[in-house]
C-alpha cells in the first residue's frame, strides 16, 4: 500500500519515543478545520462536541496505526439526522474535508446524491447506475442526502432496494476507499433504518442535528448577509428577530434555509425600494436591508398562509 | 513471436516488462486521472496486432477522481473474462486532441501461442507476408 500513501495529504510519521497528540492535531491541520467549523457555523453544540470526539478517536487511531497497535481501521460511515435546515450537508463537506486531512480518505471530495442518481427506471438500471455513482465517489465522501427514500416499502417492486444491497456491499468490502454518509429527517431515518439493519449496523456514528434556537438564527441570517456584503439595520433586526419567531410557528419551516429565502425576498424588496425611490443611492443605501424589507413578508400579514413553499427550497 | 521471449503479446505500454502489480496499476490510473483522461476498460480474444478496435467493457469512465473505482471495474472484467486479453485506455477529450493517450494490457491468457507468418505468392512471383494468431483458428470465445 505504499503508492496509496502516497496520494494522502499528510506524510505518517512514525516517531520511536511519545506522541504530542496535540502537536499531531496541529500539524495535519485538523485543528484548523474544527477551528473553522467552530467559527463559521452557529449553533449546533452536540454536532461539534461529536465532530470533535470522532476527530479525537480517529487521531489516536493514527498514532496507533503508525506504531503498529492497531491494523483495522474504524467504521467511518455516518448518519445525519436532522429537521431540514440545519446543516447537515454543510457538516458533511467539512467532514470530508476532516477525513482528507486526517489521511482516511485519499480525496478532499463529496459527492452529492439523492434517490434519482442511485436507483434505474427499468430491471438491470439499477446496478450500473449506482455503481457509476460510487465510482465517482471513490476516494472520497459520498453524501447520499434524503436517504430514505431509497426504500420505498408500499411498492415491492421498487428497485431501490438493490441500490441499497450495492451500497453495502461496497460500504462493508470497500471501507478503504469510500465513506459513506446518508442524512435525512430523523423520524424517515429511524424508519428507513428500522427496515434495513444492515444498514444501521454498518453505521459507525448517528450524528442528531438540533434545531437552531431563535438567537442562532438571528445570527445566521447577519453572518449569511456579511458574507454577500450586506448588513441589517438595527430595526431590520429587529423585524428580523420578529420574523423568525413568528415563522418558526408556521408550517414547511426549515431552519437556516427558512431564513436564507427570507434574506433573498427581503434583497429584492430592497432592490425595489431603492429602483422605486427619486434619490440616486449611495453605497450604504446598496448594503443596507432596512426593517421594511424584513416587514413586508407574508409572515407578517396573513398569520401562517405561506402554501406553496416546499420545506426544502 | 521469435524475437518475444516468452511468446507474449506486446501490444501498448509495458508490454515487454513483467506484469504490473496492483499498487503500479493504480498509479498508472491515478497518473491519467491526475490529467483529466477517460479511463475505459476493453477485452478481446483476437491478440492481431491490426486488432485496433476491441470489445468495451462498460462505459469509459468519465469525472472520477480516485483510481480505486476503476481498479474494481477492471478486477470484475478479469472475473468475467480471465482468459481474455483486458486492456486499459486512457482517452483525452480535450478539443482538437480528441484521441488515445495510454493503453497498457493488464490481463492476458496463461498461454498464448504465437503467431504463424503467412507467405503468399502474388503476381510475377513476388512474395506477400501476413501473420496469424494460432489461437484464432478456433472460433471466438474457444480460443484460450
Amino acid at each position: 500500500m505504499a503508492e496509496a500513501a502516497d496520494t494522502t495529504a499528510p506524510a505518517p510519521t512514525r516517531p520511536a519515543g511519545p506522541i504530542d497528540l496535540k502537536l499531531m492535531m496541529k500539524d495535519s491541520g485538523v485543528s484548523d478545520v474544527l477551528d473553522e467549523l467552530d467559527r463559521e457555523l452557529v449553533g449546533l453544540a452536540p454536532v461539534k462536541t461529536r465532530i470533535r470526539e470522532t476527530a479525537a478517536l480517529l487521531m489516536v487511531d493514527r498514532a496507533r496505526r503508525d506504531l503498529g497497535l492497531a491494523n483495522t481501521p474504524p467504521t467511518l460511515h455516518m448518519s445525519f439526522t436532522g429537521n431540514p435546515g440545519t446543516g447537515k450537508t454543510t457538516v458533511a463537506l467539512r467532514m470530508a474535508d476532516l477525513l482528507h486531512r486526517l489521511g482516511y480518505i485519499r480525496q478532499n471530495h463529496l459527492v452529492t446524491v439523492t434517490r434519482d442518481d442511485l436507483v434505474g427506471q427499468y430491471i438491470g438500471h439499477t446496478a450500473p447506475k449506482t455503481k457509476e455513482a460510487l465510482k465517482k465517489a471513490m476516494g472520497g465522501v459520498l453524501f447520499i442526502d434524503e436517504a430514505y427514500y431509497l426504500y420505498r416499502p408500499e411498492n415491492e417492486r421498487d428497485y431501490g432496494q438493490e441500490a441499497i444491497e450495492i451500497l453495502l456491499q461496497v460500504m462493508e468490502n470497500q471501507r478503504d476507499d469510500l465513506v459513506v454518509i446518508v442524512a435525512g429527517y430523523a423520524d424517515r431515518m429511524a424508519r428507513f433504518f428500522d427496515s434495513n439493519p444492515g444498514f444501521r449496523s454498518r453505521i459507525g456514528s448517528h450524528i442528531d442535528f438540533p434545531d437552531y434556537n431563535d438567537a442562532e438564527l438571528l445570527q445566521i441570517s447577519e453572518l449569511m448577509m456579511r458574507e454577500q456584503n450586506y448588513h441589517l439595520s438595527p430595526a431590520a433586526k429587529k423585524a428580523m428577530a420578529e420574523y423568525v419567531t413568528l415563522r418558526r410557528k408556521q408550517p414547511h419551516f426549515a431552519n437556516a434555509r427558512s431564513v436564507r429565502n427570507a434574506l433573498d425576498r427581503a434583497r429584492l424588496r430592497q432592490a425595489n425600494r431603492l429602483f422605486a425611490s427619486s434619490k440616486p443611492v449611495t453605497p450604504e443605501d446598496l448594503q443596507t436591508i432596512e426593517a421594511d424589507d424584513i416587514l413586508g413578508s407574508r409572515v407578517f400579514h396573513t398569520g401562517g398562509d405561506v402554501a406553496g413553499q416546499s420545506p426544502r427550497g | 513471436m521469435m524475437t518475444n521471449h516468452g511468446n507474449r503479446v506486446t501490444q501498448g505500454q509495458f508490454s515487454f516488462l513483467p506484469d504490473l502489480t496492483d499498487a503500479q496499476l493504480k498509479a498508472q490510473i491515478a497518473y491519467a486521472l491526475k490529467n483529466n483522461w477517460a479511463v475505459s476498460v476493453e477485452y478481446t480474444d483476437d491478440p492481431h496486432p491490426r486488432n485496433t478496435y476491441w470489445e468495451m467493457y462498460g462505459n469509459p469512465m468519465f469525472d472520477l477522481k480516485d483510481p480505486a473505482g476503476i481498479v474494481a471495474e477492471i478486477n470484475e472484467c478479469k472475473k468475467t473474462f480471465p482468459r481474455h486479453y483486458i486492456r486499459v485506455m486512457a482517452f483525452n477529450s480535450t478539443r482538437g486532441v480528441e484521441s488515445p493517450t495510454m493503453s497498457f494490457i493488464v490481463n492476458r491468457p496463461a498461454d498464448e501461442p504465437g503467431f504463424l507468418v503467412e507467405r503468399v505468392e502474388r503476381d510475377g512471383r513476388s512474395q506477400g507476408y501476413t501473420i496469424r494468431s494460432y489461437a484464432t483458428l478456433k472460433p471466438e470465445g474457444e480460443r484460450y
